[in-house]
């Protein structure tokens, strides 16, 4: 442990505890993902089909939402380190507004693929696709309850230079939601 | 509560002390009649007709979970007032339940051993709304029900105490765990006729208990005793046991899942089963980093040598017992060959002593010197016996779990394994499990001299008061 100056070690941004359950988060959808791209070996046939019926181009704008909600999110941490936090919660809820994209797109191809019969007890593919997706939706909406949170505190002045360390630890956690969500795209939507 | 006891920051503390007492009896009659039935499993007609081997095994799991659940509540009798740093709301409340539920407990095993089961079922009206007959949930509904009741009075107690007092994480933590705990036993009264539906809600309180609600319980008392004995600060504290709770029930919750593989439960609980449960270690293995993290960090040497020991020695011993032995058989294509074999028993086992029979004689093993107003340890000599059953206890309880593993692993073989026409039948294949159930039993003797020495090691102490002399 230095603690020197000359060191210069960037300290690590939020709470570490926040980066334990992170760990643990990606844990579970590494396994996830494993279990996607095993199964997908062994059935190429079946997941080809499956992708089939999904539109690419709604999982591209799924993608853009999350995207732009996660950049809005970072630029609000640097309006706050630079002490200006009332323009952090206009910045906070405008990435709330872009997961409102988000759920609004995801919940209708979800509607689309249930009138389709293509439900979780359809075939593997899908109960994988529901599997995966579902749990990362309910991240999603975790997720906007934490930004709605922080908009709020920011709102408040709460956080400052020097003390934000529980906003940080909120967007980190928006960050791995997007995170999760760049690596799902690909593998279920795209890569045939 | 007439003679003011110096060791306890609220006199009301003292309720405690009859519910820890009352814990390690039941724990006492568990043992025997596991060693009962550690018997039966190689002298078939032990004891026959007077306690059969169903009996016997009734007996010994309602034992383990009436005394766990006196544990915990003698657990937040003493912990509730002293994290919300006022006394108790009604310790005159609190030990009129300790003899309801005392009475009530008494009599429901007697029940089990003095009259055939479809007797008691009769005797206590179960027609009227059946509950009865499920493993673990054997409980006359009378005695669910008082059971129910001695909840609600307990959770209005400490939850009157908190109300009133300060707010603690470790305080509500324990607080969330215990009404879980009574939410989750509402299931017990739900019953359908459809056996998966039956088996699905049984689950809810089997699971969510231990995978779930229980884990709560354990993480907050854990968090207060490491508080007490290392020093280190609440925040520090606080802070892991959010991540734990938090990994505990992402895991948990979806874990339920495990059981629900070959019930006629829906396929996709395959993956959702295998997929959480593989995750379940995590909190375990969390709790480990965390206890020995605290105790590197310690800023006090805690003269309770053997406190710190049993803290230790649970994180580790549960980590064992839930997270690698539940993980060894919780993934769907495993499962199915080892479903409801030896190395089921090997995995409760350790799983139940690790987790919860030891988290709560940590607590006991904290609390006691105060409660009984020698200070804040037992002498050393004391705690030299105390240790010596921690290692004997926990020692045999991992060779029960060796022994029953390698009879799993040879039942999944010869029973398991074949083709259905070439397969062992059940009871050839127990036949060829005799060795390892002796050395089964003679671990469980062992046990029970450990036990023994814990038990000793209470009449030993007070010979010289230590009390805070070693704090320098």
């Amino acid at each position: 442990m230095s603690t020197s100056p000359e060191a210069a070690v960037r300290p690590l941004p939020g709470d570490l505890a926040m980066w334990f359950f992170i760990l643990a988060e990606l844990a579970v959808f590494g396994l996830l993902i494993l279990a996607f791209a095993v199964t997908r070996l062994l059935h190429p046939a079946l997941f080809a089909e499956g992708q089939a019926a999904l539109d690419g181009s709604t999982g591209l704008a799924l993608t853009l939402s999350l995207l732009t909600g996660g950049w809005l999110a970072a630029l609000a941490v640097q309006r706050v380190r630079d002490d200006r936090p009332r323009r952090a919660a206009v910045l906070l809820l405008a990435a709330l507004a872009s997961a409102v994209v988000y759920v609004v797109l995801k919940l209708g191809e979800y509607a689309h693929l249930t009138r389709l019969g293509l439900d979780i007890e359809h075939d593997t593919f899908f109960t994988l696709y529901w599997i995966l997706t579902g749990f990362h939706f309910l991240h999603v909406l975790l997720g906007m309850a934490i930004l709605a949170f922080l908009a709020l505190r920011c709102g408040q002045r709460a956080y400052g230079p020097g003390r934000c360390s529980g906003l940080e630890s909120g967007v980190l956690y928006w960050h791995m939601v997007d995170l999760v969500w760049v690596l799902l795209f690909p593998l279920v939507y795209v890569l045939r | 509560m007439s003679l003011t006891n110096p060791h306890l920051k609220f006199a009301s503390q003292a309720v405690a002390k009859p519910y820890f007492v009352f814990a390690l009896m039941l724990f006492v009659g568990q043992i025997l009649f596991g060693l009962i039935m550690g018997l039966q499993y190689v002298v078939g007609d032990f004891l026959f007709p007077l306690i059969p081997f169903n009996v016997a095994r009734m007996v010994h799991t309602n034992l383990l979970i009436v005394w766990l659940l006196f544990g915990f509540m003698g657990a937040a009798y003493y912990l509730i007032p002293e994290e919300a740093d006022r006394e108790l709301h009604s310790p005159k409340l609190a030990l009129l339940l300790f003899w309801v539920f005392a009475i009530a407990g008494v009599l429901t095993i007697l029940g089990y051993l003095l009259v055939p089961y479809a007797g008691l079922a009769r005797l206590t009206g179960n027609e009227l709304l059946p509950t009865m007959g499920r493993e673990f949930l054997e409980q006359p509904t009378i005695t669910k029900a008082g059971i129910v009741v001695v909840a609600l009075g307990f959770l209005y107690n400490i939850g009157m105490t908190l109300l009133k007092g300060r707010k603690t994480a470790i305080s509500m933590v324990m607080m969330t765990g215990l009404i879980g705990l009574a939410v989750f036993f509402l299931f017990s009264f739900y019953n359908p006729e459809n056996l998966a539906r039956d088996k699905y809600y049984w689950w809810w309180v089997v699971h969510l208990w231990v995978e779930g609600v229980w884990e709560l319980i354990m993480g907050s008392m854990l968090a207060f005793v490491l508080i007490k004995i290392t020093g280190v600060d609440r925040e520090v504290i606080e802070k892991w046991l959010y991540v734990i709770i938090a990994m505990a029930l992402i895991t948990g919750i979806i874990g339920t899942g495990h059981h629900f593989f070959w019930i006629g439960a829906p396929g996709v609980w395959l993956w959702l089963g295998s997929i959480f449960s593989a995750m379940e270690p995590l909190p375990f293995f969390a709790m480990v980093l965390f206890a020995f993290n605290m105790v590197n960090r310690r800023r006090r040497e805690h003269p309770n040598r053997a406190a710190a020991l049993w803290a230790i020695g649970t994180t580790v011993t549960a980590f064992l017992g839930a997270g690698v032995w539940g993980f060894l058989h919780t993934l769907a294509p495993v499962n199915y060959y080892t479903h409801g074999s030896q190395i089921t028993a090997a995995h409760g086992h350790l799983a139940f002593y690790g987790a919860y029979a030891m988290i709560v004689m940590t607590m006991i093993s904290y609390a006691m010197p105060r409660l009984r107003g020698i200070g804040e340890a037992p002498d050393a000599r004391a705690q030299t016996v105390e240790v010596w059953g921690f290692w004997l206890m926990t020692l045999s309880m991992v060779a029960i779990t060796l022994f029953l593993t390698a009879a799993g692993v040879v039942q999944v073989w010869l029973q398991r394994l074949p083709e259905d026409g070439a397969a062992m039948s059940f009871m050839n294949t127990m036949d060829q499990l005799a060795v390892f159930f002796w050395l089964r039993l003679v671990a469980g003797v062992l046990f029970f001299i450990g036990l023994g020495c814990y038990l000793f090691s209470f009449r030993q102490r007070g010979r010289l008061p230590v009390a805070a002399a070693v704090t320098a």
